[in-house]
């Protein structure tokens, strides 16, 4: 597999930089790894430098700043500046937790093109409790000042059993605050959330109901906020097309500098993702076996392999084959196609029944000591 | 939403138009996006600095391409990139 489509290789255009697994909030839906605890260190300032000199080299051009709570990283403007100086678009991805307006001035002075700050719910209850922090107002705050200071603004909110009734709220609340776009991020089920899946999972009628209002709300404030929509793939046909396609578009770079073709590829086994400490990003990124690990097609199982529908999807999401199979070369489960889909249906019966005992199964929130738990 | 032929044309502030070496093209950037454009697109657009009005941009691409008849295109152009929110008017 390794090194048989290098002529093929496209340069990296998207680079995510999870700066820190630090966080001040607990989010049970959280897409770091589970075992996160498991790897404290944290790159200096010179080797972020260094890898996003390297990145844009490529060409990379969008960065995301993100964690954990990139925020906590006291060095975060100096990375800012230099991502600006390299002619980087930089997209910070945060809770806001902590952000203050000496803050925002400083970072939009470093040249920091958007701020993205998530919000757990419309109303403030529901948002302390899910975020497992007080920061419903704090977030409020932080919104307006996003806008006050000329940032373009996404509110990104992520959908689950929990809030899904609020959409029309949420909703309001986006266009109130003066977001230029809403993300609608349907919770996906690697790490955290997959642990929680049973309490967060919503039923199809849950999901298409919340989806009409989305769709009419769409259409009212057209022009004004955009809205993004993050399929629930679980009650989709077909497979997401995962990362536009392994090694072909994204890099994420996690805290520790170990270098992942997706956010979640660190959980699949036999990939010995390389680190920033020890290669270059054109070396990762051109010869090392997890980057060329599902390049292409040649590693496709049927009904992959002679499917016509292979270059549109690139066989679903390889995370969430090894997730809910077992075995990473699977076709994703979620494809109709796939003699695994009885894996999703089960999921989904296993959630509508664990809702009807509610308060039986606690939540799991996102924090070290629960991570220690599965290190 | 359509073009105002009185009023200037802003690209839009919350976009970003920059050539990039690597892809050896003009890109629009925003959050988490990317539009790679065509050299007319691009040309087009960088006329939009808040200057000139419809008219002036076609004027002027006319002129520089030393040709005529630009001018149903070019409004095209424009309806689409105000839809996308690339210009504004304000």
């Amino acid at each position: 597999m390794a090194g048989s489509h290098k002529s093929n290789i496209t340069p990296p255009r998207w680079l995510l930089a999870e700066l820190t697994y630090a966080c001040p909030l607990q989010c049970p839906y959280c897409s770091n790894p589970l075992n996160y605890a498991k790897y404290p260190s944290e790159l200096s300032t010179d080797d972020w430098k260094r890898v996003l000199t390297q990145a844009r080299k490529m060409g990379a051009v969008q960065l995301g700043l993100s964690g954990g709570e990139p925020l906590v990283r006291k060095d975060l403007s100096e990375l800012v500046k230099h991502a600006r100086q390299l002619g980087y678009y930089s997209n910070l991805i945060t809770s806001g937790y902590g952000l203050t307006e000496e803050r925002i001035v400083e970072l939009k002075q470093a040249g920091l093109d958007h701020i993205q700050v998530s919000i757990q719910a419309s109303s403030q209850e529901l948002n302390d409790h899910i975020a497992g922090t007080v920061s419903y107002e704090h977030k409020r705050e932080v919104a307006h000042l996003v806008k006050k200071h000329g940032y373009p603004m996404v509110l990104c909110v992520v959908i689950h059993r929990e809030n899904i009734h609020q959409m029309q709220q949420i909703l309001e609340m986006a266009e109130e605050l003066g977001a230029d776009y809403l993300e609608l991020a349907n919770t996906q089920y690697y790490g955290w959330a997959h642990a929680n899946r049973d309490l967060l999972l919503p039923t199809r009628e849950q999901f298409e109901q919340a989806e009409a209002i989305a769709q009419a709300y769409k259409e009212r404030v057209a022009g004004k906020m955009k809205i993004y929509y993050v399929v629930p793939d679980y009650y989709e046909d077909r497979p997401k097309a995962c990362m536009n396609g392994w090694g072909t578009t994204f890099l994420t770079i996690a805290p520790d500098g170990v270098a992942l073709p997706c956010h979640s590829a660190r959980e699949l086994p036999g990939l010995d993702c390389p680190n920033v400490n020890d290669y270059s990003i054109e070396a990762i990124w051109n010869e090392s076996k997890a980057f060329n690990f599902f390049r292409g097609f040649d590693w496709m199982k049927e009904p992959c392999r002679s499917c016509d529908e292979k270059e549109k999807d690139f066989g679903g999401c390889r995370c969430q084959a090894y997730l809910l199979t077992g075995d990473m070369y699977n076709t994703d489960p979620v494809c109709s196609k796939s003699p695994n889909r009885h894996v999703v249906q089960e999921a989904i019966d296993s959630a509508k029944s664990a809702s009807l005992v509610p308060g039986e199964k606690p939540l799991i929130f996102r924090n070290s000591k629960n991570s220690r738990d599965f290190a | 939403m359509t073009i105002d032929p009185e009023k200037n044309i802003h690209f839009s502030p919350t976009h970003r138009l920059q050539w990039e070496e690597a892809q050896q093209k003009d890109v629009i950037l925003y959050p988490e996006g990317m539009v790679e454009l065509n050299q007319s697109s691009a040309e087009i657009l960088k006329l939009c600095n808040g200057s000139r009005k419809v008219e002036q941009i076609v004027e002027e691409l006319e002129r520089k391409f030393e040709t005529t008849g630009l001018g149903n295109d070019i409004n095209a152009f424009l309806e689409v990139a105000l839809q996308n929110g690339w210009i504004t008017q304000e």
